[in-house]
């Protein structure tokens, strides 16, 4: 049923009297005045919602191809070495073997390459259960000093490692003492590959944030040695592997890139790594991995994003399938404000 | 041009008692509250000075230079939110910080900063106006013989000022002389009262010659009067001159801030100077009220609070199991040198430790807590009220009035409310009334109908109609322009008395007589318009202005009124020809709402001493000599008839008196007029008494005052819309079931249930013993409350309609204790409810009870001084700013300017208000969850150590930059129905009735709502960008680039969720909320170009690596997607499947588009 015309004050609309009013103002100021603005009212009704999740659905599934395929065409090769490493002798008391700087931690493992790999070949050193975001692991360095090098004197923001045998350490902070320092070296039947282990930091952390002139100094020449050494004679902003480790990363587990091959290694190759196992991971039991992997526009090897598109796509036809069925079986007879009165309406809380 | 204002109440003393002689001295003053002394024309001497009466400089601001700085700021951290901000900004200077303690303070000292500079602003006008006003010129007596100019401020206690026409007074001031022999002046108190009508004041005989700066040199007096209070329409003191003692009346007070009008000066005595003068005590602030959802708001405060703690706790909690296992063997982080921590980390001293980590995570989960919520809240709803104050449906044309929302506090207050007590007179009538019948000597004149009586002609007419089908209705009539009418206030039609026809009726004496009383009795002000002669009167209340009319249609013109005496051009009978008659003014007896009545003492020109009485006819009755009850019972009779057909009645009646009687009388009541102390209106009210006997009845008047326009329409919509209405008036409870009948409030098909004690039998109660009387009549009340109680419990549900009438001497049995509750279950049963017969503090009473029983959202509105308690006692208070005076807007939340705007204020504005104000808490809650929640995800992957996964400053920018302006939009311009809608739809109103907007479940909701965001923010974008090379380079992603992916979503997610939630997109919208989220980026680009060491980990992290990342851009619309979608999903099916009220009146919209 319809009602006609409201009430007298509903229907004397306001445009006929609002030039005497306010006849300076212009139409647009009265409309915002009179929360008159125009404007679009979306209303949710049944085509719109079945409409909205298909067009979605048919979006969002070739997206998931798309990302699915990019991240299938990337090669990764994952080989974890921390148990392996370890002589078997030692595997009762890895710490032991790790702490003891007498013993060799040289360690050969062979990879073999399954798919053809094209340059540029990305390494990565892989962590688990290390918390690079704890927060006074975080904490501990000092953005000023890594510029300023020793001109810049305040470094208490480096607790525990700011200052050793009285002299200030550069660079301070327990971010950089404790400096991952395994290394590796490839091999492969034609003999050593190239590692090229510069421009692994990004761009504006080499140059912006790390010195030129800004030398290693009194790293490393405390009691307790941390992680890896520097070279005094490099300044930090040539330390590539100190400036990728230095951002730290999110989450426990993590990869840094490590350097990068320059050359192509073809399917069922077999590369030998020479690695240096120096890098205590051992007295908290976290594992070490080393990664090598090809990169492309959506960068590495990760179907989640793909997964999820297609999933989420999937479920959008679903919906408006489902919509639409629900909608043909039990269509409801809307636009009649007397279907429901608020009476007879379910009483809302 | 607005439209003259008046009261009805409170008619003010006019020309009490003329007398020459010097009173007797009184008691002399003195005792407590009427201790001060004013040593008039010597300001200076030692006695004065010792006294140190405050100076007349007045500051009514709320801060000073000096204060303001420390009481502002103790102002903004009552609030327990800034409160908790604070702590955790002072705490975030310690190593415990999360971040940077620049970054927590930063939005804090913004949202104080805000208020503090709203709160100077408007100080600092008060302070514009102070300086203005306390810099006003006023000419002071120099104690020798001549007046000099002086600022007000320098204005001391007991100086002799001259006040120019036009000018205000400075202070209060004791009126000495004016420039009229007579000694009256005639003042305009808007400022006080709102009045627009000038008031005549008159001084003392003996100060009356009091002319020239000469007569002031030996002018020495001593004034004693009680201390500074508040009431402006009392005063009581005396004058000691010249060895003699006067008494001093509210007539011979001059109050600060009211106009000389009239005349050309005037000469006073300074008596109450600044802070102490009336009109300043009478400035205090309105009881604050806050609605509902505020208050609910604060629980959800609480509940965030808590929640808070309890995730903070938890963290703590792990952070200490953690840390302590880090010492372990199998488990040494050497990394973090356990060996060496600070006391924060220490695994030796783990309880400590987490300890300190609680404080850390306080601080870090602060976002959970809307730091500025408030401001914006405040800040929308002062958009809100200027809306309301905009709304051109809501202007009155003829008044020149807009709506007026004099809080913002209530504007969702609006969207719920479930009863309206509503005034009579003045609120659902125009308040300007018309004579339109009278009885004289037995005899009624008068034809033509009211308009209750039409309405109860047409009654069958509604009856057959459907409820929700408004009568296409004509009636009504525009409340200021009365222009279908020649003369205002007259609306006689009646051949016999017209025209000087009354000379040929049998009882032309009588009629006469009644006619002449008209005439005199009032304290009306003639005002001749000089160039056409027409006279038209200034009354205190509109029913004597159309007495006073009326007597002038009818051949007795009353043109002129002076200190003693009234003048009448008369038609005289014997004569044939108007002549020129003065009456001597002896006495006014005013009225007064207990005496309800008045009179004058008149001597003729023949010598003939008499008596006019008018008042109402139960009063008078009582009153009447044996000899004076001739037309009695017909008029009696008349009464019942005029009152039925919902007109106000009043019994005109006289007494001849005789000299000796008069004086000894006279010499009585200017005792009791010259007493000092607080019972002295008692006291002349007993003298009074005492003469206004032995009446002779003439006959009565019966005035009609209209309906406002649009006023059944209004009545019947809000009926629909399912709000209860109450009307409380004085009226007798004929005259009430008429209006009710008139603005269909009542129907013939509804069952009336009448609880009056105006029966004979209980009459015949009456005549027994005090205590047994109140037993009864408490029993009989009680009988009745409970019959009618099991009648409707009976019916109820079966045939429906029930409405509750009840008088004001049931009332007060209804309203104590023992029977309040059963009262109240009747009257909820009720769909109306009619109170007559109610004082003001009854009103406000019914309207506390009302409230406070049903726990449901009152609004009582109302237009005069009667109905101040009660606008003060519901949750909200409208005023009509209407015909009568500004106390009842003064006193209000909302001003409106006819009654039928209250239909648009609460469906329309009141519906907006509500949904919008609900919608922006529950969004407000939901977006800082979101984004603290992700804050939680993070701490427990980092070791629950306290790191944030954002920089500092996205954090500190999230409440105040990127999310502030789309939720004040949403606040501000959202709607969800037009307002034709609303008001074409009326149960929508019950959407808030309801709560259902802002309702525990909603409001958990959308909590919940927040949690699931945040959870698929946090994993889906981790699982997108984490591990693998995030860009073609092989570089990584660390936290500065998770960091930064999340909070771009977290920023798309919270924007977009209000643009899913919104019902109405406006280019303002769309620049918000579009606005917003390009900002983001605008401010990483900007901020990510600062050095490193400013900006640390967001250092070109957008344009380096997340503006050329495709992960990047694709992982942030997949995450936003997914964020939107359990919303999406909930809502749609809801809609479609479970639709609610307003959903089914949008898809109508549209469907009719």
């Amino acid at each position: 049923m319809e009602m006609e015309g409201g009430s007298s004050s509903g229907s004397a609309g306001g445009t006929q009297t609002h030039h005497r009013f306010s006849p300076m103002r212009s139409r647009a100021f009265y409309r915002f005045t009179q929360q008159n603005l125009p404007a679009c009212k979306p209303v949710l009704t049944p085509g719109w919602v079945i409409m909205t999740f298909l067009i979605m659905g048919i979006v969002f599934v070739p997206v998931g191809l798309v990302c699915l395929h990019a991240s299938e065409s990337v090669v990764e090769i994952v080989d974890r070495y921390d148990v392996e490493c370890i002589p078997e002798a030692y595997r009762s008391n890895k710490v032991a073997y790790i702490k003891d700087s007498s013993i060799s931690k040289n360690c050969n493992r062979t990879i073999k390459v399954q798919k053809h790999m094209k340059a540029p070949i990305y390494i990565y050193y892989e962590l688990d259960n290390y918390y690079q975001n704890h927060r006074r692991f975080v904490k501990s360095r000092n953005d000023k000093q890594l510029l300023y090098g020793l001109k810049y004197k305040d470094t208490s923001s480096c607790k525990p490692e700011e200052s050793s045998n009285g002299l200030p350490i550069v660079p301070c902070g327990l971010i950089a003492w404790s400096l991952f320092n395994d290394s590796y070296a490839f091999v492969r039947d034609r003999g050593e590959m190239n590692v090229n282990r510069k421009n692994i930091a990004w761009k504006s952390d080499r140059e912006h944030k790390f010195g030129k002139h800004v030398y290693p100094f009194n790293f490393q020449n405390g009691t307790l040695i941390g992680g890896g050494k520097l070279d005094p004679s490099i300044p930090l902003s040539d330390q590539e592997d100190l400036i990728v480790w230095m951002r730290t990363a999110a989450l426990p587990t993590f990869r840094k890139l490590y350097g990068i091959i320059e050359e192509d290694i073809d399917a069922d190759e077999i590369i030998t790594v020479h690695l240096v196992n120096n890098y205590n991971t051992y007295s908290f039991g976290g594992k070490k991995k080393i990664v090598l992997t090809t990169s492309n526009w959506l960068g590495g090897k990760n179907g989640f994003l793909g997964m999820a598109y297609i999933a989420i796509g999937t479920s959008f036809v679903l919906i408006s399938v489902l919509f639409a069925l629900i909608h043909v079986k039990y269509p409801r007879p809307r636009g009649d404000p007397t279907y429901l009165s608020w009476n007879r309406k379910s009483n809302a809380s | 041009m607005p439209g003259k204002r008046r009261r009805a109440l409170h008619l003010c003393e006019m020309g009490s008692f003329p007398c020459a002689r010097p009173p007797p001295a009184g008691d002399g003053g003195g005792g407590a509250g009427y201790s001060r002394v004013v040593y008039c024309n010597d300001p200076g001497c030692p006695e004065a000075t010792q006294l140190d009466y405050p100076g007349n400089a007045i500051s009514t601001t709320r801060y000073t230079v000096a204060n303001f700085i420390p009481k502002s700021l103790f102002e903004q951290f009552r609030r327990v939110a800034n409160v908790f901000f604070l702590i955790v900004g002072i705490v975030s200077f310690s190593p415990l910080a999360p971040y940077r303690a620049v970054s927590v303070l930063l939005p804090l000292i913004v949202v104080v900063g805000a208020t503090m500079i709203k709160e100077a602003f408007e100080d600092w006008r008060r302070k514009k106006q102070d300086i203005e006003v306390n810099n006003r010129k006023v000419q002071v007596y120099d104690g020798t013989r001549a007046f000099y100019q002086t600022e007000w401020k320098k204005l001391r206690v007991g100086d002799i000022v001259k006040v120019e026409k036009d000018e205000f007074f400075p202070a209060d001031l004791l009126f000495l002389s004016s420039s009229f022999d007579d000694g009256i002046c005639y003042v305009e108190t808007m400022n006080l009262d709102g009045e627009t009508n000038l008031k005549r004041k008159q001084c003392l005989e003996v100060t009356t010659t009091l002319h020239n700066e000469c007569s002031f040199h030996k002018f020495k007096a001593l004034i004693r009067c009680e201390d500074p209070n508040e009431k402006l329409y009392s005063f009581i003191g005396t004058m000691q001159y010249q060895g003699a003692q006067y008494p001093l009346a509210p007539q011979q007070i001059l109050l600060r801030d009211s106009k000389l009008r009239n005349t050309q000066h005037i000469y006073g005595v300074v008596i109450f100077t600044g802070h102490d003068t009336k009109v300043m005590q009478n400035a205090m602030d309105p009881p604050s009220k806050r609605s509902n959802i505020e208050r609910r708001m604060d629980k959800i405060v609480y509940v965030l609070f808590s929640g808070l703690v309890l995730i903070a706790s938890t963290g703590s909690i792990f952070f200490g199991i953690k840390t302590k296992g880090e010492i372990s063997d199998r488990n040494y982080r050497w990394y973090i040198r356990p060996d060496k921590s600070s006391i924060y980390f220490d695994p030796s001293r783990v309880a400590l430790a987490a300890f300190f980590h609680f404080l850390t995570s306080l601080m870090l989960y602060g976002c959970l807590i809307p730091i500025s919520l408030y401001i914006s809240i405040e800040i929308v709803k002062v958009l809100q009220s200027t809306f309301i104050n905009q709304d051109r449906e809501m202007y009155c044309e003829e008044t020149d009035k807009p709506a007026c929302a004099r809080t913002s506090n209530l504007n969702e207050e609006l969207g719920q409310v479930n009863t309206i007590l509503s005034d009579k007179t003045g609120t659902l009538t125009c308040n300007s009334m018309e004579f339109v019948k009278c009885s004289i000597g037995g005899v009624g004149y008068g034809s033509g109908l009211s308009e209750a009586e039409e309405a109860v002609r047409r009654g069958s007419q509604y009856e057959s109609s459907e409820l929700k089908d408004p009568p296409i209705s004509s009636e009504g009539y525009n409340c200021a322009a009365v222009t279908r009418k020649s003369v205002k206030g007259f609306n006689f039609k009646d051949d016999r008395l017209m025209n000087r026809q009354w000379i040929k009726e049998p009882q032309s004496d009588v009629i006469q007589k009644f006619f002449r009383i008209l005439a005199i009795c009032h304290t009306a002000i003639p005002l001749v318009n000089n160039s056409s002669g027409d006279i038209s009167y200034e009354a205190e209340s509109p029913d004597e202005a159309a007495f006073v009319t009326a007597a002038r249609e009818l051949g007795f013109q009353f043109y002129e009124r002076t200190q003693t005496s009234i003048s009448l051009h008369e038609f005289d009978p014997n004569i044939g020809r108007k002549v020129d008659r003065t009456y001597k003014l002896l006495n006014i007896l005013e009225f007064s709402s207990t005496r309800k009545r008045m009179s004058v003492i008149v001597k003729t020109e023949e010598d003939q001493l008499l008596l006019f009485c008018k008042g109402a006819d139960s009063v008078i009755f009582e009153r009447l000599a044996k000899n004076g009850q001739e037309f009695e019972a017909k008029t009696k009779c008349h009464i019942n008839y005029y009152s039925e057909a919902g007109l106000r009645t009043l019994a005109i009646a006289y007494r001849k008196l005789s000299v000796e009687e008069y004086k000894k009388w006279h010499e009585e009541f200017l005792l009791a007029k010259s007493s000092v102390n607080a019972d002295r209106d008692a006291i002349v009210d007993e003298t009074a008494e005492k003469i206004e006997r032995d009446l002779i009845l003439v006959g009565a008047t019966a005035v009609e005052d209209r309906l406002q326009k649009g006023v059944p329409e209004c009545i019947n919509k809000l009926a629909q819309a399912g709000i209860k209405i109450w009307i409380l008036t004085g009226d007798k409870l004929e005259t009430a079931i008429n209006i009710g009948y008139a603005c269909q409030v009542l129907r013939k098909c509804m069952k009336q249930i009448v609880i009056t004690l105006d029966t004979p039998d209980i009459d015949a109660l009456k005549k027994g013993e005090n205590n047994a009387i109140e037993k009864a009549l408490h029993e009989s009340v009680a009988k009745q409350i409970r019959d009618a109680h099991s009648q409707v419990s009976v019916l109820k549900g079966s045939s429906g309609l029930f409405a509750l009438i009840i008088d004001g001497n049931s009332l007060a049995f209804a309203l104590s204790r023992s029977l309040e509750n059963l009262f109240l279950d009747l009257a909820v049963d009720c769909a109306f409810v009619i109170c007559c017969r109610t004082s003001p503090k009854q009103k406000a009473l019914v309207t506390r009870l009302v409230k406070r029983s049903t726990r449901k959202t009152t609004l009582a509105i109302g237009d005069g001084a009667n109905d101040v308690g009660m606008l003060q006692e519901a949750d909200i208070g409208v005023g009509i700013s209407g015909v009568e005076g500004m106390q009842a807007v003064m006193s209000s939340d909302f001003a409106i300017a006819q009654f039928r705007f209250l239909e648009r204020l609460l469906l329309v504005h009141g519906h907006w208000c509500y949904r919008r104000i609900a919608a922006m808490i529950c969004y407000f809650f939901y977006k800082n969850i979101t984004f603290g929640f992700i804050l939680f995800w993070f701490e427990a992957h980092a070791f629950f150590s306290g790191q944030p996964a954002y920089n500092d400053w996205y954090i500190s920018f999230y409440n105040v930059a990127f999310t502030s302006l789309p939720v004040i939009a949403l606040g501000v311009f959202d709607k969800d129905v037009p307002s034709r809608i609303c008001l074409k739809f009326p149960s929508l109103h019950q959407d808030g009735v309801h709560n259902i907007f802002f309702s525990w479940p909603r409001i958990l909701g959308w909590m919940l709502n927040g949690v699931c965001s945040s959870v698929i923010i946090y994993y889906f974008t981790t699982s997108a960008i984490l591990q693998q090379p995030f860009n073609k380079d092989g570089h990584g992603a660390g936290t500065d680039i998770l960091g930064a992916a999340m909070y771009t979503c977290v920023v798309w997610t919270v924007n977009c969720q209000l643009a899913l939630c919104l019902g109405y997109f406006t280019w303002i919208h769309h620049v918000f909320i579009w606005g917003s989220i390009f900002f983001w980026y605008i401010f990483l680009i900007i901020y990510g170009s600062f050095p490193p060491t400013i900006s640390t980990t967001a250092y070109r992290v957008f344009l380096e690596a997340c503006a050329p990342s495709p992960l990047y851009w694709l992982s942030t619309l997949f995450v936003v997607i997914s964020a939107l979608l359990p919303y999406f999903l909930y809502s749609t099916f809801q809609r479609t499947f479970f639709p609610k009220y307003y959903n089914i009146i949008q898809s109508v919209r549209l469907e009719n588009h």
